[in-house]
C-alpha cells in the first residue's frame, strides 16, 4: 500500500505502530506535564510549600544529602533489603513453582495453602516478625520475602502450566525421559514468562520497602521518609519517593536487558 | 492392558481375515481398543489391527474425529490403549521412546533452540559425541534444504520451514518408525505440495518406515505404498488399498487414470462414512 494514510489515522489505528521518535516525544511530554504541573502548584503557592515542596527545594535537598553521603547510605541499605529479600524469594519460588505447575501431586497440597496466605496483608505479619526475628535487617528482608514469595509461586506455577503439551510430547518422542522434561523442556519453554514474572514481582518488592522500614529500622529510604514526616520535611519525603521510583525503573530496565539476553528467541 | 491380552499376543494369534499385515513387520498394532473415561465412555477406536512393513510408507486416511490421530498417539506411547497391544520390532510399546519419532500437526519445535540445535536435540539426548552430532545435523539440514537457516530460531521461520525442521529433527534420531500426524494440515495448499515432494524425496533416499495420518485423499495416494481407510467413530480399519503407482512419483500422478480410480474408490468409502454420520 502506498503512503495514503494520514499521520492522524496511523496514530489512531488500534495496535498500529507509531514512529520511535513520536513515542519518545510523547514520553518526554508526559514528564514535562507532570513536573510542570508540580512546579506550577508549588511555585504558584496554590498548595502551601509545607505540604508540597518546590522542585528546586527537592533538588537542593538531594544535592545536600548526596554531598554528605547520607542519600547513598540510605539508598544502599534499602536496595540491600529489597534485593536480598527478592533473591531469597526467587531462589525458592522458581524451582518450587516449576514443580507446582508440572506435577499435580505438588500442586494439590500447596495451592490451597498458598492462596490462603497470599491474600493476607503483609503489614499484619510485621509484629509477628519482630517478635520472632527481632529488629535487624533480617526482619525487613522477611517482610519483602513474605510480600513477594507467595505471589511469585502462584504466577511461576502458571508459567509452567502454560507450556504446550505437544512440546513435551515431542520431546518424549525424541528420547527425553519423564524425569528430564522439567529441566529440558518446561523450564526453557517457560523461561521468558518466568523472567516477566520476576520483573513484575520485583516492582512489588519495592512497594513493600516502606512497610518493611516502618518499624524498628534505623536507616533506609522508608526510614528517612518517616523521620522527615515528623519534622515536616516534605522535600526529603519527595526525594525518597523519587529515589525509590528511580531504583525501580533501573531494576526494571535491568530485567528487560537480562530477558533480551537469555531469551533472545522470545517476542 | 491385561495379562490375557499379552499372553494372546505372545501366542501370535493375530490372523483374522482381511488383516492388513504384511510380512517383515516393523510395527504391529493388534486388536487395539481405546475408550475414553469409564466403561460407558466414548469408544474412539474399536479393535484396530494393522502392521507396517519395514521401509513401507503406510497412510491412514479417515474422516475427522475417527480416531486416526489417537491411534498415532497410542503408537508413540503418549497415551495408553484400553486393550490390545502395539509392538515395534517385537518390543511392546509401554511409553514414548526415540525409536518412534513423531511429527505433529501443531508446530512443536523448541522455540528456545536454533534450527541446528533443534535437529541436534535427539542425538544429544542419546549422548552421541559432538563430531557425530554435527555430521548428522549437517546431513539433515541439507536433506530438507535449510542449511542457510541453521542459526535461525523457529519464530523466524514460515510454517512450511518449521515442519521441514520437525521432519529433519525426527529423522536425525534414526527412529525405527516415523509417525506423522497430519504434518502438513496447517499449511496452505501450495506449500503442502512442496512438502509432499520433499518428504517423498527424503523418504526415497533414507528408506524409513512411515505411518502417516491424513484426511487428504490426494496426499494419501501421492505418498503411500498402502492406504488404510478408517471408519467414522468408533474408528475401525474399513479397507486396505495398495497404491501401485511406480516411484519415484511426481506431483503429476494425481492426473493419472490409475490415481483417479483409486481416489474415486476411497471417496466412495469415506462418503458412506460421512453419510452414516449425519
Amino acid at each position: 500500500m502506498a503512503q495514503r494514510r494520514t499521520a492522524w489515522t496511523r496514530l489512531t489505528t488500534p495496535f498500529a505502530n507509531i514512529p520511535a521518535s513520536t513515542a519518545t516525544t510523547l514520553a518526554l511530554a508526559m514528564w514535562v506535564v507532570v513536573i510542570g504541573g508540580w512546579a506550577l502548584l508549588s511555585y504558584g503557592r496554590v498548595v502551601p510549600n509545607m505540604f508540597l515542596p518546590t522542585p528546586g527545594t527537592v533538588l537542593q535537598t538531594t544535592y545536600r544529602m548526596s554531598l554528605d553521603g547520607s542519600l547513598f547510605y540510605h539508598t544502599l541499605t534499602s536496595a540491600k533489603v529489597v534485593i536480598l529479600g527478592f533473591i531469597v524469594s526467587s531462589l525458592i519460588s522458581v524451582p518450587l513453582g516449576l514443580w507446582m505447575g508440572t506435577y499435580r501431586v505438588v500442586q494439590a497440597p500447596l495451592e490451597p495453602l498458598v492462596n490462603f496466605i497470599r491474600y493476607l496483608p503483609v503489614t499484619s505479619f510485621v509484629p509477628l516478625f519482630i517478635l520472632w526475628i527481632g529488629i535487624g535487617i533480617e526482619q525487613r528482608i522477611a517482610v519483602i520475602f513474605f510480600g513477594t514469595f507467595f505471589q511469585q509461586l502462584v504466577m511461576i506455577s502458571d508459567c509452567a502450566r502454560g507450556v504446550s503439551r505437544d512440546l513435551v510430547n515431542a520431546s518424549y518422542t525424541l528420547g527425553t525421559k519423564r524425569s528430564e522434561a522439567v529441566w529440558h523442556v518446561i523450564f526453557p519453554a517457560a523461561l521468558p514468562a518466568i523472567l516477566d514474572t520476576l520483573r513484575v514481582t520485583m516492582g512489588w518488592a519495592w512497594t513493600y520497602l516502606v512497610v518493611a522500614e516502618l518499624v524498628a529500622a534505623s536507616s533506609g529510604l522508608g526510614y528517612i521518609s518517616l523521620k522527615a514526616m515528623r519534622g515536616f520535611q516534605v522535600d526529603v519525603i519527595f526525594m525518597a519517593i523519587a529515589a525509590i521510583g528511580l531504583l525501580g525503573l533501573i531494576t526494571d530496565t535491568a530485567f528487560r536487558l537480562v530477558r533480551a539476553r537469555v531469551a533472545p528467541w522470545a517476542p | 492392558m491385561t495379562e490375557t491380552i499379552k499372553a494372546k499376543n505372545l501366542a501370535g494369534t493375530a490372523s483374522t481375515t482381511g488383516d492388513p499385515r504384511p510380512t517383515g513387520t516393523t510395527m504391529a498394532i493388534e486388536d487395539v481398543t481405546l475408550r475414553y473415561g469409564d466403561a460407558n465412555g466414548v469408544l474412539a477406536l474399536d479393535d484396530v489391527s494393522l502392521g507396517v512393513a519395514r521401509n513401507e510408507f503406510c497412510v491412514i486416511v479417515g474422516p475427522s474425529g475417527c480416531g486416526k490421530s489417537s491411534l498415532l498417539y497410542l503408537a508413540a506411547g503418549l497415551n495408553d490403549a484400553t486393550s490390545g497391544s502395539i509392538k515395534v520390532d517385537g518390543r511392546e510399546v509401554i511409553e514414548p521412546g526415540p525409536d518412534r519419532g513423531m511429527v505433529f500437526q501443531s508446530y512443536t519445535l523448541f522455540p528456545w533452540l536454533t534450527v541446528r540445535a533443534n535437529i541436534e536435540y535427539g542425538p544429544r539426548r542419546k549422548g552421541l559425541p559432538a563430531g557425530q552430532r554435527k555430521q548428522i545435523v549437517d546431513q539433515y539440514l541439507d536433506e530438507v534444504g535449510l542449511a542457510p537457516f541453521a542459526d535461525h530460531y523457529p519464530a523466524q521461520l514460515s510454517g512450511g520451514m518449521k515442519q521441514r525442521v520437525a521432519i529433519a529433527r525426527a529423522l536425525a534420531n534414526d527412529p525405527a518408525v516415523l509417525l506423522m500426524d497430519e504434518p502438513f494440515g496447517a499449511l496452505d495448499s501450495q506449500t503442502r505440495g512442496t512438502m509432499q515432494k520433499l518428504l517423498l524425496r527424503v523418504w526415497e533416499r533414507q528408506q524409513k518406515t512411515v505411518l502417516f495420518v491424513t484426511h487428504d485423499i490426494d496426499e494419501a495416494l501421492v505418498l503411500g505404498d498402502r492406504v488404510l481407510v478408517m471408519t467414522a467413530r468408533p474408528g475401525k480399519i474399513k479397507a486396505e488399498i495398495k497404491v501401485e503407482i511406480p516411484r519415484p512419483r511426481s506431483m503429476d500422478v494425481i492426473l493419472e487414470p490409475e490415481f483417479i480410480a483409486l481416489k474415486r474408490r476411497i471417496l466412495g468409502l469415506l462418503h458412506d462414512e460421512i453419510d452414516e454420520d449425519h
